[in-house]
């Protein structure tokens, strides 16, 4: 088990957004964590990426304690996390938003030559290198994200809500891509959605979380032939 | 003849604001606030270039010391007040007013400390070429080497400054940590180290821009000097009309009020050149209430 939550709590000032959680997920896993709006899906990504301070319980990745470490040590890590909606800069071109992405690593030689395998996974943004991030379409944006995430060769990859806003189709594509990068990178991923059934069906583990707990777990597969969760979470 | 004089001198001066303007500009992508201190910290580099340059005689090298003192100032007051007053003042108005109003405090007090350690009189810091102006045709022109060497170093001064935000991974970071610290800081960015840095930044500039408004006057500075008050002013209006967030935006935003001063100032009457920035802003607030380099567009460079 790479990634350890143990009896996570998260307060938003007065509102307890995630309630003694806890999950593990094994090395090169892809989990999708579904919930209702309000679940805690996004507290829990944004605790795990040093974003919001817990105050109480554990994280550990790899072994070793990451809590409260800050986001800009654990990309350090190998943890990146592509917040909510979109998560570019429009002001930049697509080229400094990829370079964004690698900056830590201050090693020129090693950032081009990510730089050129993740245009040679999104061939859309090699044709938009310098082109202002606000000029793209959503399908783009997100591949951006995910593309800046990539540059700094992670092993655990966050991504909230990447299907938010996007068209069906787009939202198909992204979703077969986060599915092919697990695989091909050998990363482990822990990918929040609403969209519950696109996620489950890509997903090896699904994890629904209900009020800032943890109330199934399960391959998948099965999660989606659950009568419950069907009802509750898919819709039919 | 007069006329290449006017947009000659308002050049020079502009310049001089658009440096000013331009330690705003970082500031206020640092950290969003309004720093009314810049000029108080500009004094104050002005005051160790005077004792640079009376001690090893070279203007020279006087300038990047003042420049080096008004950097370490500038980062020592982002890491000691700005921080702790921004975090212990997280919601609601005080907010929005107590970093601003603290400025103004440091404005003062570094008034009082420089008063305390030099004391009120005039002190001078010699120009290092001759302020005679050239002459063409038989006439004397304002403009005088001195004022070239200025317009010159300013902007050589910008183009570096272009370079190291367009260029380089540093400046990469510096914009990224303006425009989103969140997205800058899952990059890996250290935000705080470039909010700092932008604060040093800033200070640098702002030392510049005091040492050449000293030399580009008669030499003559102290704590009361008119230069420095006018240098606040046209510094904070230049910056503001450029849009606040624009780098670009600054250099035309001084530029522009050099000018106006200049001509009110030869055309009009001498006596009214301290209002024309206001009313250059108040128009400008009018006519164009993002800046003249527009919200989007000005957030580039």
């Amino acid at each position: 088990m790479t990634l350890n939550v143990s009896h996570l709590s998260v307060h938003h000032g007065a509102i307890q957004a995630i309630n003694s959680l806890s999950l593990a997920i094994p090395t090169g896993a892809l989990a999708a964590v579904i919930g209702s709006n309000g679940a805690g899906k996004t507290s829990l990504l944004r605790a795990i990426s040093g974003l919001n301070k817990a105050s109480h319980g554990k994280i550990s990745w790899m072994g070793e304690s990451i809590l409260g470490d800050k986001p800009e040590i654990l990309v350090r890590k190998g943890i990146s996390h592509v917040s909510e909606g979109k998560s570019v800069i429009p002001e930049l071109t697509v080229k400094e938003n990829l370079e964004l992405g690698a900056i830590w690593r201050r090693d020129k030689k090693e950032m081009i030559e990510t730089l050129a395998l993740v245009v040679s996974i999104f061939p859309r943004l090699g044709e938009r290198l310098a082109q202002r991030a606000d000029t793209l379409s959503g399908g783009e944006r997100q591949m951006l994200a995910i593309g800046r995430s990539l540059m700094s060769k992670p092993k655990l990859l966050l991504l909230d809500e990447p299907s938010l806003g996007l068209a069906p189709l787009v939202v198909e594509q992204i979703f077969q891509t986060i599915r092919d990068l697990t695989t091909s990178m050998r990363l482990t991923v822990v990918l929040v959605e609403q969209n519950a059934m696109g996620a489950l069906r890509i997903a090896d583990l699904g994890i629904v979380l209900n009020l800032g707990k943890v109330v199934a777990v399960d391959h998948a597969q099965a999660l989606i032939d659950d009568p419950a969760v069907r009802a509750a979470y898919l819709g039919y | 003849m007069q006329l290449l004089n006017t947009i000659l001198i308002g050049i020079t001066a502009g310049s001089i604001y658009s440096l000013m303007a331009i330690a705003f500009v970082l500031v206020w992508r640092s950290t969003r606030v309004i720093n009314f201190a810049q000029a108080g910290m500009a004094l104050l580099s002005t005051y160790f270039g005077y004792e640079a340059v009376t001690r090893i005689g070279s203007f020279w090298l006087a300038l990047p010391i003042a420049m080096l003192g008004g950097a370490i100032f500038s980062a020592l007051v982002e890491v000691i007040l700005m921080r702790v007053l921004v975090k212990h003042s997280s919601s609601g108005p005080i907010a929005a007013v107590a970093p601003i109003i603290a400025t103004l405090g440091l404005l003062g007090l570094i008034r009082s400390v420089i008063a305390m350690i030099w004391g009120g009189q005039d002190l001078r810091i010699p120009p290092p070429v001759s302020n005679n102006g050239f002459t063409v045709n038989g006439e004397v022109l304002v403009f005088s080497p001195l004022k070239l060497l200025i317009l010159i170093t300013t902007f050589i001064l910008m183009a570096l400054l272009t370079i190291l935000f367009q260029r380089t991974n540093l400046g990469l970071s510096l914009r990224a940590s303006a425009y989103a610290p969140e997205i800058a800081r899952l990059s890996g960015v250290r935000v705080d180290l470039t909010r700092t840095l932008g604060w040093a930044l800033a200070g640098a500039a702002g030392a510049v821009a005091g040492v050449f408004q000293t030399v580009n006057g008669n030499g003559n500075f102290s704590p009361d000097s008119i230069e420095f008050s006018l240098l606040l002013v046209s510094g904070f209006i230049a910056a503001v009309i450029g849009g606040l967030d624009s780098l670009l935006g600054a250099v035309i935003g001084g530029l522009f009020l050099g000018l106006v001063i200049s001509f009110v100032l030869i055309y009009l009457n001498g006596g009214l050149f301290f209002i024309a920035p206001f009313v250059v802003l108040l128009l400008v607030l009018f006519i164009r209430p993002q800046g003249i380099i527009g919200a989007k567009a000005g957030r580039r460079a």
